[in-house]
């Protein structure tokens, strides 16, 4: 019996799970994923507990519901990947060998990377929304909030799910108005970047927006630390931003097994071939999900666009046949915009978000780069998706894993 | 491709003045270049910086982040903020003649 080994039950691992279990001959191999955790997080919905949209029982499930009977499953910290050996070390001391290893260990908020940041402060009027407790602490802190200066904060790209923190920065705009307090309050949203967004025409039009609803931006921040006393964030070109409470995006790291193993970059991502998500150093190697080094945005509709060529790959790699290049770095994103509406941005390595119709040309019913209602009700919709359809591994109707220009207004 | 002229040397350039070629770099073009972008005498620690650059994307085939630069090549951050004003990382590749950083996703 062989064995393909999966780390990391989160969005990516379950999906591959799920799509293992379908097409893997069990007479001849057998599937195991490890994750440390019981809980799976309904991660996008972490955004809507701050406002009060959601609570805690909208985003958490046992992980186990989503895994496969056919699936073993081990609740184990992973101490050591060994590629030269083929093996994994848990930290209960068993050794895993495997056959195949798809690493899909996802990506992480490392508040200590920023000086400062988990001093004074941290979780009074510092917090996080990128984890299940930092979004509920803020929840609270905001229901008694009266107003001041809200600042919201990005440490460094890449981060998971890059339109969160405008979705949030539109929301809190919306929830302060809804309360009768938005001119009490002064939000002002700070980025490393150059602009709103990492793609220049979105940039421009969620730019816009953010003038619309008098919200300040700060661009090209490089943070140097937090100073919870004076509640200042310092920038290493000596600018300094006030806050009263400040909403902090702290530097996205892959997880620290990868860092034990000496397979990751600077922030632990692993080296994968872009196309065929193999891993650069080791043919037996697999990288799926937030836990790459790729260019592509890290979040659920890439996961599960890579899942779509990586099973196939699995698949080649077992009966000897060459990978495919499938995957084209496309991610699909609803931006909640704040008062019922929002946006969907459609793009892949090449092609930004543009204009157009999606998922069908001309009917649509969904337009792109426009805020609409029904792209709202898309957003709310997509918790459903989400537990039935995209962990289950199966596929979306309409929605291909190679982005399609049809229906999207491409420069000429 | 556009061409421009430092130090009396005509090398290939991008259309944000990155050069295209490093092997056409020599130590002439990169002070030529700095004082265009503000920084008039590179000094040994500005050095430091360049030549970690350009060992380091020798042997990695591409531009260190500036977390990179200060866990691998020993440079603190405020230290190339200092000797780089305003995007440190992008005024010191372009003087070391690499690529300008990408941008992220």
């Amino acid at each position: 019996m062989k064995r393909i080994l999966i780390l990391g039950a989160g969005t990516a691992g379950t999906m591959m799970a799920n799509h293992l279990a379908r097409k893997i001959d069990h007479k001849q191999w057998s599937i195991t994923i490890i994750d440390q955790h019981k809980n799976h997080y309904y991660q996008p919905g972490f955004l809507f507990i701050p406002f009060g949209m959601y609570d805690e029982k909208d985003v958490i499930r046992n992980k186990t519901d989503f895994i496969p009977k056919k699936v073993e499953y081990i609740q184990e910290v992973v101490e050591l990947i060994e590629p030269a050996s083929n093996r994994v070390k848990l930290q209960n001391g068993q050794t895993i060998d495997y056959h195949i290893l798809i690493i899909a260990t996802g990506s992480r908020i490392v508040p200590d990377e920023i000086e400062g940041l988990l001093d004074a402060g941290w979780r009074e009027n510092i917090f996080d929304f990128y984890t299940v407790e930092g979004s509920v602490a803020l929840a609270e802190k905001l229901k008694n909030w009266d107003g001041g200066k809200f600042v919201l904060h990005i440490a460094e790209m890449p981060i998971k799910c890059p339109v969160a923190p405008l979705e949030f920065i539109f929301l809190a705009d919306w929830y302060f108005t809804q309360k009768g307090i938005r001119d009490k309050v002064e939000i002002t949203y700070v980025t490393p970047l150059s602009g709103a967004f990492t793609k220049p025409k979105a940039s421009a039009v969620l730019g816009h927006l953010l003038a619309d609803k008098n919200i300040n931006i700060v661009t090209d921040f490089e943070i140097e630390r937090v100073d919870g006393g004076s509640n200042q964030i310092l920038a290493f070109d000596k600018r300094k931003i006030d806050y009263d409470l400040l909403a902090e995006i702290p530097t996205n790291m892959g997880d620290s097994v990868i860092e034990r193993s000496g397979m990751g970059d600077d922030l632990n991502f692993v080296p994968t071939r872009k196309h065929n998500l193999q891993s650069k150093a080791h043919e037996n190697v697999f990288i799926i999900g937030d836990a790459t080094d790729l260019p592509s945005s890290k979040a659920g509709s890439v996961a599960h666009f890579q899942a779509e060529t990586l099973i196939k790959n699995i698949m080649n790699f077992i009966n000897n046949k060459p990978l495919i290049d499938g995957f084209d770095g496309h991610a699909n994103c609803f931006i909640e915009s704040g008062f019922g509406k929002g946006f969907l941005i459609d793009f892949n390595y090449d092609i930004e978000p543009v204009e157009g119709r999606f998922p069908f040309p001309v009917i649509g019913p969904m337009s792109l780069l426009k805020e609409t209602r029904l792209n709202h009700w898309g957003k709310i919709a997509f918790k459903w998706i989400y537990w039935n359809i995209l962990l289950r591994g199966l596929p979306m109707p309409g929605i291909t894993a190679h982005m399609t220009k049809a229906g999207k207004k491409l420069p000429k | 491709m556009a061409t421009k002229t430092y130090a009396g040397v005509s090398v290939e350039v991008n259309e944000e003045g990155y050069l295209t070629n490093p092997s056409q770099w020599n130590k002439d073009i990169a002070v030529e270049i700095a004082r265009e972008i503000g920084i008039n005498e590179l000094t040994d620690a500005h050095w430091k910086v360049i030549d970690f650059l350009q060992k380091d994307f020798a042997e990695k085939k591409t531009l260190p982040t500036i977390r990179r630069v200060k866990k691998v090549g020993g440079i603190p951050t405020n230290e190339l903020y200092e000797l780089f004003p305003d995007g440190p990382l992008k005024k010191a590749a372009k003087i070391a003649g690499l690529n300008k950083p990408a941008s992220c996703v």
